[in-house]
């Protein structure tokens, strides 16, 4: 049913990568060990800023795993045929970074064996359960949408009917996962800079920048070393909606910083000041948000002007920035600046330490080899066919 | 036969790891004799029937730990109508069992039962005081300058 | 009129799910009682610091002592894996974005001891996802270190700063271990108790209790002839960001 062992059979190259990324995971496991021995205080974490680069990493990877609705949505229900080929691309995605977000928030746990406490003792007013919830769901739908579709695809047999309403679901529970992760913030009154209403529709319009955007470089990646093409028209389209998603997110961004700025209250401008001028000489972030805003307005520029945007280089390119700046404002951006100030006032530093950046990378290497996989056996699926 | 180097010494490979308690133990000349339980002095009934405090003592604990920190029942009635303060480190060591090495860690070490760790948090009973139901409250008097 | 099975079945769905939804939006968004008026219960533990009393510019340290001792809090050098449940702090950090420059120089010199507000609607309480930290009946915001999975959302939820995590194991920077009152393991949040073990004894906080000036006192909010409603009726106070509506139960003096 899984057909895994169609991803045991790969050229020198293909099991190289794989090799690699065992070897990513394995440092990231050891790591991982000498945390749970230790204690979190391996990492760069501390009483004032609580949380780092962990749950940074799960906010952003929520997003790419909602993504996969901007493939699913114009597809199903809009009938955009080009989509047809890369919906099933847009699922494992979306398995892939769920998997990875789940995988962030237990190594950031301090108590990981207690995990299962969560559901023994479920609390319908905590957020946190709400977003145990609705990633399992997530998780489990594009599980069976997958191995559904993909078997209909090997086998030749057109997919049960009962298919199509799930799929349908996977549409508002996409929104729904991100837009619980931003609950997970936006009703704390106690940090300005996450108590905005705007903070759920900021998530999503990245999400749907950021998601699609890895979509077109892996589909590029596809193409490149295997017989997978997803067709011009798919990506060019791909590269639509990674535009109108990243105009929008701008948009938004400004929309924050006009609400700041002109109003001037002293408790919202500060954590703002720190981030982009820093705050009393700590100016830690800045390069972070400033790097980040470049990227994203280079890569904005060249995707609004159609003719730079059909260059599938260039497409490349912005896709690559986009996902950048998208990284650095929503993973340290976003989150480690809601904790500078702190309630007291404090400006306390955060830099994530060389143990704590094996464990991230032993995760993205579990993200990749789960792609991986799972993109070796549509391909050989695709193949067959 | 191409392959008989990397079949046999993968079977001896196995062999090895299967046999490992075996050997491994002999090494270490484990005895086979049980764990020996010094058991309380002055106090002749267990908190609840010896039997069940046998099989289910992890029950009454949990238990004792639920009402007492999330219900605030510091006080247990036990089957024979006599009432125990509801405290590991007071009443389990203090009152009856003495240190955890007396009486918990010989069960548990024999039966390599690792799963328990109450003694990450829970005081164990300091060498040198005997008395049950002793503690060193007085100590804590004498630093925070409170009468006892 | 007829109706066809099919019917029959889709509008009882309907009325299930609408049946559900209001149960589930009503436990969706109910957080503990209000904390402001008095919600009819008996008893509601609270603090009123007078920092008048409070030995500011001598460095007495007595309440901070009492706790940790009593405790069995850890005291860590790095500071970023530092531990504490009552703490002191300038005037300013306590009740920030309140003084000017014209009027800052009176409260400078100001040094109060700041804890937990065992708020009458607690944020950590609502966002904390096993309930391992809960709003007792009597005030106290209870923490529940067997169930804590260290997820540090409390943390974050916090207004007022006031928890503390085990980032390392802290029992090796412990100077005199209580053995009445356990340590915590690496890997779970803590934060002032109001001494509910002591409480449950008949006695006062270790901090009130040590406080040579009996700067702290320490009563029941719903008494009306308490010691801390007399102090409240009698000086004006403050405490601290109420407009975020968690309603603390520590007020101070002014």
């Amino acid at each position: 049913m899984f057909m895994l062992e169609k991803a045991i059979v790969g050229s020198r190259r293909y099991w190289s990568w794989v090799i690699f990324l065992l070897l990513l995971m394995s440092v990231g496991l050891v790591c991982y060990l000498r945390q749970l021995n230790y204690g979190l205080g391996i990492t760069g974490m501390s009483r004032d800023v609580s949380w780092g680069i962990y749950i940074a990493q799960f906010t952003f990877f929520v997003g790419v795993a909602a993504s996969a609705v901007m493939v699913v949505l114009p597809y199903y229900l809009h009938d955009v045929k080009q989509f047809s080929q890369i919906t099933i691309l847009g699922e494992f995605l979306a398995i892939s970074a769920v998997t990875m977000c789940m995988l962030f928030i237990f190594v950031d746990m301090g108590q990981p064996a207690r995990v299962l406490n969560v559901l023994l003792y479920p609390t319908l007013h905590s957020m946190m359960f709400w977003d145990m919830i609705s990633l399992s769901g997530y998780l489990l739908l594009n599980a069976l949408i997958s191995v559904v579709m993909l078997h209909s695809e090997s086998t030749g047999v057109p997919a049960p009917h009962w298919i199509k309403p799930i799929i349908i679901l996977s549409i508002p529970w996409a929104v729904s996962i991100h837009t619980v992760t931003a609950f997970l913030y936006n009703g704390l009154p106690a940090r300005s800079i996450w108590f905005t209403a705007l903070l759920a529709p900021r998530f999503l319009a990245s999400a749907f920048a950021s998601g699609p955007a890895l979509l077109i470089l892996l589909c590029m990646i596809l193409r490149r070393f295997t017989t997978f093409d997803a067709g011009h028209e798919a990506i060019r389209k791909l590269g639509v909606i990674v535009t109108y998603a990243m105009t929008v997110n701008i948009f938004f961004l400004l929309l924050e910083l006009f609400t700041v700025f002109y109003s001037g209250v002293p408790e919202e401008v500060e954590s703002f000041d720190y981030l982009l001028m820093g705050l009393h000489g700590n100016r830690h972030l800045a390069p972070v948000m400033w790097g980040s805003v470049l990227l994203g307005v280079v890569a904005l520029v060249a995707l609004l002007v159609p003719r730079f945007r059909r260059n599938e280089r260039v497409l490349a390119l912005a896709s690559v920035f986009v996902f950048m700046s998208l990284w650095l404002e929503k993973g340290m951006g976003l989150i480690v600046a809601g904790f500078v100030p702190s309630p007291l006032g404090s400006i306390t530093q955060y830099s994530p330490t060389a143990p704590e950046w094996a464990i991230v990378m032993g995760v993205w290497a579990t993200g990749a080899l789960m792609i991986t996989v799972f993109y070796r056996i549509a391909v050989s699926v695709r193949e067959a066919s | 036969m191409r392959d008989r180097l990397l079949i046999f010494s993968g079977l001896a490979l196995f062999v090895f790891f299967v046999t490992w308690p075996v050997w491994h133990g002999v090494a270490a000349r484990t005895s086979a004799a049980g764990p020996k339980l010094e058991l309380p002095k002055l106090e002749k009934n267990c908190v609840a029937p010896r039997e069940y405090m046998r099989t289910s003592h992890m029950s009454l604990l949990i238990n004792w730990r639920e009402n007492a920190v999330r219900n605030n029942q510091l006080r247990y009635r036990a089957y024979n109508g006599k009432t125990y303060d509801v405290s590991l480190s007071r009443t389990c060591l203090g009152q009856c069992h003495g240190t955890r090495e007396k009486f918990c860690d010989r069960c548990h070490s024999y039966a390599a039962v690792s799963g328990p760790y109450c003694w990450n948090c829970h005081n164990d009973i300091p060498k040198g005081v005997t008395t049950p139901g002793a503690t060193s409250s007085g100590v804590v008097a004498k630093l925070t300058g409170s009468a006892p | 009129m007829k109706i066809t099975r099919k019917q029959f079945l889709q509008i009882a769905g309907a009325s299930a799910v609408a049946a559900g939804a209001g149960k589930l939006v009503t436990a969706v968004g109910q957080t503990e009682p209000s904390g402001t008026a008095s919600s009819g219960a008996k008893t509601r533990w609270g603090m009123v610091i007078d920092f008048q009393k409070c030995r500011k510019d001598e460095g007495c340290s007595d309440c901070l002592n009492a706790c940790r001792l009593a405790h069995n809090i850890p005291q860590i050098p790095d500071r970023a894996h530092e531990v504490k449940w009552i703490w002191k702090e300038p005037y300013d950090r306590v009740f920030p974005f309140e003084q000017t420059d014209y009027t800052r120089q009176a409260f400078d010199s100001h040094i109060l001891p700041i804890l937990c507000n065992h708020c009458g609607t607690p944020a950590c309480v609502k966002v904390c996802p096993t309930q391992a930290t809960w709003k007792r009946e009597d005030g106290v915001v209870m923490m529940d270190w067997h169930r804590c999975i260290g997820c540090r959302y409390c943390m974050a939820a916090c207004p007022y700063g006031s928890r503390s995590f085990n980032w390392i194991d802290p029992r090796p920077y412990i100077s005199h271990i209580n053995p009445d009152f356990p340590t915590r393991e690496k890997g779970v949040v803590e934060k002032c108790n109001f001494c509910e073990e002591r409480l449950a004894v008949g006695k006062p906080p270790a901090c009130v209790e040590a406080c040579p000036n009996k700067a702290l006192l320490f009563g029941n909010l719903e008494d009306e002839n308490s010691n801390v409603r007399q102090a409240l009726r009698a000086r004006m106070c403050v405490c601290r960001q109420p407009e975020l509506g968690t309603s603390p139960s520590v007020f101070y003096l002014m």
